[in-house]
């Protein structure tokens, strides 16, 4: 069984915003809401200012916390480790966007939460997420965590160094931030 | 810390109370709108215009509507990929803000009255008034000002067949034009439109004053990704830590106006120090003795004083670059248009290159070639006027035929291309002659050229102003007619020519019908041209037709381009495959890189670069930096409301120490003021160290004031309005606009906007 996970390298993201753009139009997500978001995150280096561009979405949580508190079993977990949810299912009770750490979840205005899903229905047809197919750097690498031959792990065997969003909350995120510009990893709040 | 697309996801978490929306009961079979995938999607290949890079596009169409733009995966400049304004075309498509109908005035110039027209009504009214004024003043009193993917068919087209030499483009005196004529004077080729640098395979880059990462060109972006993955090492100078600087190994935070200094410096180092390719210089270059007498006093200690950036640094960098030669470039950055020496800037930095040995070598730069194509066989057009381009014409002698005058601007300038800004003044004094009419196409005129109450005035005076627009711009507001042009994905264009290391003919077709009742330049243009008695320059019916009879003189078939989207020939990157061909490529008077130009000499004007100080900002102002967001085309964008939740509004970035003296915080809005009085914002400040303390820092294109604009509107300021003076390149004819400088006013209100979310409501996808 896969298990679908991402890399993204923070040397070579910009933050030009294309996958997010991207996500838009691919998931119709509507205007006032967003799936994928960039954080600018500027802090002072050992010679200048550090910047860190750093694009955001759920993380499909190998624990993912937003799951076992839903009430009627909408936010799942895959096989293949995607966290997805089932609209028709969904009553807005908005218990996973508290639960998620991350703020990777929002209401949507059809009444029923949303967030990423990996582009699911394009993994179906054997294409990558479309925030994937677009980075124009190429910052963005998706795969299956279990292939040891595979892209992914190549990507994670060849970064200086591996960062997930608060690991101490052992939630396990399966997209992993490469080559922090930071010695000591992400910026921001971590 | 900034977010785009911006904080409600915090807002969402903090105030669940939010969530009370809830309370209205979504009954739980609420029927889901079908995702635009699980329907019958047709694609088809078309060629984005979101910017000029022109970038080949897969057009995903379900339910008779554009659903998703994805980078062609076939097309070697853009592999699959696309930058956020291109994933985001479909905003400024179906944008229910656009242009809808013919317009005629019935107020005041810049009163935005307008009474809807018929296409028939508006077309005949702008060929009775061009005609009436060639009969009083000739053809050249009417002005072409274009910008964007239909533009030739005005520009290169109906401006040719009517007889006017006075077309002009901002793409040129408002940006490349310096770029182009020092590269055509140097090496006798022009830069292009697609910077000619083989990125990939550089070892050691420098750049200067080049945003790449903040201006999102695809394939350069991508290129310059791949040559970091690579270990290529990365120099950056700007007075700003810029998103490039970010990603350097150094950042050379040079006092701004001070780069010729640094660039003399350098050379000096690589001669000094026999660092540069003497076999290169030798075989390929003129000039070199006198080049090297002319540069023995430009130490880097005598650059250091000017630049700010310290002596063991300049030389440590020239070392670095000899080390690495011929795989050490400094590509060219786009907009040159700075100080108004800026044809001499870009000489050193073509020279400092040539020294390198890198001019047609790998890691270097490769020489580009345009496609081989054919001209649609209509009658010979009375005139060539030279608009220019990003790639255009750049140099040579102004032939004027019999009969017609030479071009309004001044005339004076080594570039063949006309220079935008030179030809406002004769529409206010009609001198050299008057100009009393203007044909705009796309280009926004108050975000594009400088000194805009001088447009504005210039306006007034028009006796026939015509704007072709997709949206409702500023500068319509001041036409006489106003007409609704098609979007990309509307309409076709004529055959769009890629010089690029294997050159490549694109196509742009429509993959939908023009909503409302908007029009395609080409038709716009041919249904002008029948009415203004120059029906001979037309013979082709309808668009689809030209297209294949250009095609087909070269083997080709519109059919066949509609399916694959490109059709890419053979080039000759390198000058050893040049060589090979007993050919030369250096199409300079003397055949060689030119270091030293005799024919500036000739003409007066430094045959080598030399420094000239710039004005210091007066106390209390900072000297007016201006750059790019990744997500928006100069002022076209601000209104697509995908791209502009990503990034809303500009800021104004200032040096903490300044701050701190003015007493301003980020998060706070002021005003920006410039010594003519002109007042801009309310803006937010930005807080930043990424920023030297005698300049600030601003995006283009924000600032939009233009009521129809009901998303941009108000959000930001515009550097263009605060760009009351520019400098004037004499021999680019462009306009440097770095020479403007601007106060801080603090206690400027904060706007009060709706949520983006809320504006946009109707604008879902």
């Amino acid at each position: 069984m896969a298990r679908y996970a991402m890399a993204i390298d923070l040397e070579a993201c910009v933050g030009c915003a294309a996958c997010a753009v991207a996500c838009v139009t691919e998931n119709q997500v509507p205007p006032g809401v967003t799936r994928l978001w960039i954080r600018e995150i500027e802090e002072e280096g050992p010679s200048r200012p550090q910047v860190e561009f750093r694009p955001e979405q759920c993380y499909h949580c190998e624990n993912p916390p937003c799951v076992p508190v839903c009430p009627t079993g909408a936010t799942y977990q895959r096989q293949d480790g995607l966290v997805l949810l089932n609209p028709t299912k969904c009553i807005a009770c908005g218990a996973c966007v508290v639960a998620c750490p991350y703020d990777s979840r929002f209401l949507h205005p059809d009444g029923h939460v949303d967030k990423c899903t990996f582009c699911a229905h394009r993994l179906e047809a054997g294409r990558d997420p479309a925030c994937v197919e677009t980075c124009p750097t190429g910052a963005r690498v998706f795969g299956d965590l279990e292939d040891e031959e595979g892209r992914l792990r190549a990507a994670l065997a060849s970064a200086r160094r591996v960062d997930v969003r608060k690991p101490h909350l052992g939630t396990e995120p399966r997209l992993f931030y490469l080559n922090a510009p930071r010695a000591t990893g992400l910026g921001g709040e971590e | 810390m900034k977010l785009k697309r911006r904080t409600f996801i915090q807002l969402a978490a903090a105030t669940l109370g939010a969530f009370g929306l809830r309370a209205e009961a979504k009954p739980f079979f609420l029927e889901r709108r079908r995702p635009w995938y699980r329907g019958e999607v047709t694609t088809l290949p078309s060629t984005c215009d979101q910017c000029f890079w022109k970038c080949s596009i897969l057009v995903r169409v379900e339910g008779g509507r554009v659903r998703k733009l994805e980078g062609h995966p076939e097309n070697p400049r853009t592999r699959g990929r696309l930058c956020p304004r291109g994933q985001g075309g479909l905003g400024q498509l179906y944008d229910p803000d656009r242009l809808k109908y013919p317009l005629l005035r019935t107020g005041e110039r810049g009163e935005g009255k307008f009474k809807k027209a018929s296409w028939e009504e508006a077309l005949d009214f702008i060929a009775e008034r061009m005609l009436a004024l060639k009969e009083r003043y000739g053809p050249e009193t009417i002005a072409f000002f274009t910008h964007g993917g239909g533009e030739s068919w005005f520009s290169e087209y109906l401006a040719a067949a009517w007889g006017s030499p006075n077309v002009a483009k901002p793409a040129v005196s408002v940006c490349v034009a310096p770029r182009e004529t020092a590269s055509q004077w140097t090496f006798g080729r022009p830069v292009g439109g697609h910077a000619p640098v083989d990125w990939t395979n550089a070892r050691y880059i420098v750049l200067i004053g080049h945003h790449i990462g903040e201006d999102t060109h695809n394939t350069q972006l991508q290129d310059f990704a791949q040559a970091l993955r690579r270990g290529a090492k990365l120099v950056v100078v700007d007075p700003r830590l810029s998103t490039a600087a970010a990603k350097a190994h150094r950042w050379l935070a040079i006092k701004p106006g001070t780069d010729l200094a640094l660039l003399l410096a350098w050379i000096h180092v690589l001669i000094k120090e026999d660092l540069y390719d003497a076999d290169y210089v030798a075989r390929y270059t003129t000039g070199f003795e006198a080049l090297r007498a002319h540069v023995e006093p430009f130490t880097p200690e005598w650059a250091a004083e000017i630049t700010e950036i310290p002596a063991d640094t300049i030389r440590q960098v020239a070392r670095e670059l000899g080390a690495h030669r011929p795989r050490a470039v400094l590509p060219p950055s786009r907009h040159t248009v700075w100080y108004g020496d800026d044809t001499q800037r870009m000489r050193a930095l073509f020279i400092l290159n040539a020294l390198l040995g890198n001019y047609g070598r790998e890691g270097g730069f490769y020489l580009a070639k345009a496609p081989y194509l054919e001209k649609y066989p209509h009658p010979p057009f009375p005139l060539e006027p030279a608009a220019g381009g990003c790639g255009g014409a750049s140099a040579g002698k102004e032939e004027v035929p019999e009969g017609f005058r030479p071009r309004a601007d001044k005339g004076k300038f080594f570039a063949k291309s006309t220079a935008i800004q030179e030809l406002i003044e004769p529409m206010l004094t009609g001198e050299p002659y008057p100009i009393k009419g203007l044909f705009a196409y796309g280009t926004n005129l108050f975000a594009a050229i400088p000194n805009v109450p001088r447009t504005k005035k210039a306006l007034e005076a028009l006796e026939l102003f015509v704007a072709v627009d997709v949206l409702p711009q500023e500068y319509t507001l001041w036409a006489d007619v106003v007409l609704p042009d098609a979007t990309y994905l509307e309409r076709y264009d004529d055959l769009i020519a890629i010089a690029y290391k294997d050159p490549l003919i694109q196509l742009r077709q429509p993959a939908v019908e023009p909503l409302w009742e908007a029009r395609p330049a080409w038709w716009i243009a041919r249904e002008l041209g029948i009415r203004l008695g120059l029906s001979r320059f037309f013979p082709w019916k309808d668009v689809e037709e030209y297209l294949e009879a250009r095609l087909s003189a070269i083997g080709q078939s519109l059919e066949a381009l509609k399916e694959k989207g490109f059709i890419q020939q053979r080039g000759r990157p390198w000058l050893s495959s040049w060589e090979r061909w007993r050919q030369n490529p250096f199409k300079t008077p003397s055949g060689k890189i030119e270091l030293y130009s005799e024919t500036f000499a000739e003409a007066g004007l430094d045959p080598l670069p030399r420094y000239t100080p710039h004005p210091e900002p007066p106390p209390g102002h900072y000297r007016l930096l201006y750059g790019r967001s990744p997500v928006h085309s100069f002022s076209k964008t601000q209104n697509n409301w995908i791209l502009l939740e990503m990034d809303p509004e500009n800021e104004v970035w200032i040096h903490p120490d300044e701050a701190e003296r003015l007493g301003v915080e980020t998060g706070q809005y002021v005003w920006l003021e410039n010594p003519d009085g002109v007042r801009e914002g309310p803006v937010r400040v930005w807080v930043t160290r990424r920023i030297r303390r005698d300049c600030v820092y601003l995006v283009h294109g924000f600032g939009h004031r233009a009521p129809g604009l009901r998303l941009a509107r108000g959000r930001g300021a515009s550097d263009t309005a605060l760009q009351t003076r520019y400098d004037l390149d004499p021999i680019s004819g462009g306009a440097g606009l770095r020479n403007n400088f601007v106060r801080l006013v603090p206690g400027a209100p904060r706007p009060q906007h709706p949520p983006i979310g809320r504006l946009a409501r109707e604008r879902r996808l």
